[in-house]
């Protein structure tokens, strides 16, 4: 009896656990599916113009995303390139030069307690603490002191994405074996020629892994853009001007849509975004590949 | 084992104790949540009757309505004629307090300014782009007003506040209400978005020169300027709960689906509106008992009720506004049964 129950037990386990992966992609297939039912009555009422048109009037039912995509592929790519610098500095600095410590461990959880650290407390820090220094440098170049916009946003984006870049990068970049570094150490290589000929190259496609994930979450990222970047529903005129996000939009118009068409263009605002990271995720897999070192 | 028995007892007494309350449900406009949830409050300690209320915006509050998974709904706008028609033609809107909507802004030192329709729709069309335009200064003339670019906020979320502002720009300028029109999301031509009353008024009191629109309620809290403006009658009124309750004393039509800015009303502030509890006229998908609660709380809340509008900064319906609510619920029916007349005061 009791030798019998154990054996259900383990096939029970065992299917479990071959369920879950399916689940999961059952999960993907669904949620693609419901957005697209959801979204049809905008693809079949304005087809293409919905990406190529920036003209969004829900009083007149007139709907074109190009605005929104624009500026959520803008301000994901520029806190990519602000944040960069600093997240390969400190997985380099993290990863290879002090492994361990009583600092590398500090700085350690302090980066974790950054990933952790909800979306809206960083909107709210930002609105009240980063924006008005940004208006007092907007005053000094000449241009209408917002405070909010593309820049603003962004750089909030970039300090939010730079814990997860770092954590995956220094991850990668301390498992770069300790032959090779002393290899490379025993030929006369300087730490600076070491990191840039042998720990760069062995953990680019780990690297790459995190930037991915970062991107992936800026690109997705509503509550702090919400608030820092000034919400107007058309192209920005220039990187300090206001504009609006995919995510951001939706957010902001679904409790309140009445309109049928409406509610469908922000479903399709929705599949879109979800188009766009599935497509640079795939592009990241191939570099990833491309880049990986076999070891 | 036996402790979980008795849990278990516990909680089958629990759902059977609770069983002969009943629990009103009602989900839709946030905007007099707090008045709503003060008023629901003291309906329970009264009346015993628990009204769970979800404030989760006026669209959803219909669409859980037409769905049937609330008793009743609340909302900032009326239905339109034909959404109404699309969902059957039976739902009755019952007034239940008057919110307004003032035009706030920051320049230096507080000036209380004064504003014309003309001036506020230009400001929003991006037409006056200065504090010094000379159509500010004429009416203001004991204001030294400053050289300084206006700076435009507007709600960036879906907002019934942002439909009763845009429904006044419409009636007061003819080339807003053709390029732009009315509706709880705009798509404006200028201006910074912000998400909420409080999110409006942060970059309000942020950004110098800036001026945006938000509900009374939320400026009286907040101690925020906001400007008196020129009504039909050619007076300047100064935004009030009592100048926002003269606005609905004017005829109303029996179903009071009327918006009521730009009022007749010779003292009455020109940007306010209604806000609506929905209900069905025919009551009888619900059991009966259910039924005629929903109909006393209606009752309660257009009477007794309203004594706790003022306090809060919300204003009370207008004598005209009232006798209008009375004449609606009296159509609440059940079957054919007319629920007002087994009322229970």
């Amino acid at each position: 009896m009791e030798h019998n129950f154990k054996i259900n037990k383990d096939r029970l386990y065992f299917r479990v656990i071959n369920i879950s992966p399916y689940f999961l992609i059952f999960l993907l297939a669904s949620i693609y599916i419901t957005l697209f039912i959801f979204s049809y009555p905008a693809i079949k009422q304005f087809g293409l113009s919905f990406i190529t048109s920036s003209k969004w009037d829900p009083v007149f039912n007139k709907f074109g995303s190009l605005a929104f995509i624009y500026s959520t592929i803008v301000t994901s790519i520029l806190s990519l390139i602000i944040s960069l610098p600093f997240s390969i500095s400190l997985a380099i600095y993290l990863g290879f030069y002090k492994k361990e410590g009583k600092i590398a461990e500090f700085l350690k959880t302090v980066i974790e307690l950054l990933a952790g650290m909800p979306s809206v407390i960083y909107g709210f820090w930002g609105l009240f603490v980063f924006v008005p220094l940004m208006r007092n440098l907007e005053i000094k170049l000449g241009v209408l002191p917002y405070g909010v916009g593309i820049v603003s946003a962004s750089i909030i984006l970039a300090i939010m994405i730079i814990p997860y870049t770092t954590i995956i990068s220094r991850e990668v970049i301390s498992l770069v074996p300790n032959d090779l570094i002393e290899a490379s150490y025993s030929l006369g290589a300087t730490k600076y020629e070491t990191i840039k000929n042998v720990v760069f190259p062995y953990s680019l496609s780990g690297i790459f892994a995190g930037v991915l994930l970062s991107f992936g979450r800026a690109i997705g990222e509503t509550m702090a853009v919400t608030m820092l970047i000034g919400n107007a529903n058309s192209i920005p005129q220039s990187l300090f001007g206001p504009g609006n996000t995919m995510a951001s939009v939706i957010a902001n118009e679904f409790t309140e849509a009445t309109g049928d068409i409406h509610l469908s263009s922000l479903f399709l605002i929705g599949l879109l975004l979800l188009i766009i990271t599935s497509i640079f995720n795939l592009l990241g897999r191939v570099v990833i590949n491309k880049f990986k070192i076999e070891g | 084992m036996r402790i979980l028995f008795f849990l278990l007892l516990s909680f089958l007494n629990l759902i059977y104790a609770h069983a002969d309350e009943v629990t009103l449900i009602g989900a839709g406009a946030t905007f007099p949540y707090p008045l709503y949830s003060k008023m629901f409050q003291e309906y329970y300690s009264i009346k015993k009757v628990k009204v769970n209320y979800q404030a989760i915006g006026s669209g959803g509050g219909i669409r859980q309505l037409i769905n049937k998974t609330v008793d009743f709904g609340a909302s900032d706008a009326f239905i339109s004629d034909e959404n109404l028609k699309k969902y059957g033609n039976n739902i009755l809107h019952i007034p239940i307090c008057i919110g307004a909507v003032v035009l706030s802004y920051n320049l230096h030192g507080n000036p209380a300014i004064k504003l014309t329709p003309e001036i506020i729709s230009n400001i929003f069309l991006g037409k006056i782009k200065k504090w010094n335009n000379p159509a500010i200064a004429t009416i203001n003339p004991d204001i030294k007003l400053p050289d300084q670019q206006i700076v435009v906020i507007h709600r960036s979320d879906g907002s019934g506040t942002t439909f009763i502002f845009t429904d006044y720009l419409s009636k007061v300028s003819e080339e807003w209400a053709k390029k732009f029109g009315k509706g709880k999301s705009i798509n404006w031509p200028i201006g910074l978005g912000a998400k909420g009353n409080p999110g409006v008024a942060g970059l309000i009191k942020q950004i110098p020169g800036s001026i945006g629109y938000i509900e009374l309620v939320y400026a009286l809290h907040n101690n925020m300027s906001y400007a008196q403006v020129k009504n039909k009658n050619e007076n300047y009124i100064t935004p009030s709960i009592q100048s926002v309750s003269y606005a609905a004393n004017i005829e109303l039509p029996e179903d009071s689906r009327v918006s009521l800015t730009n009022t007749d009303a010779e003292q009455g502030y020109p940007i306010s509106g209604f806000t609506w509890i929905l209900t069905y006229n025919d009551l009888s998908n619900l059991n009966r008992n259910k039924a005629q609660e929903l109909v006393n709380l209606f009752w309660w809340m257009t009477h007794e009720g309203q004594k706790l509008a003022a306090p809060l900064e919300y204003a009370p319906l207008s004598p005209k506004a009232q006798s209008i609510a009375e004449q609606i619920i009296k159509k609440i029916k059940y079957n054919n049964e007319i629920l007002w007349n087994t009322i229970s005061k």
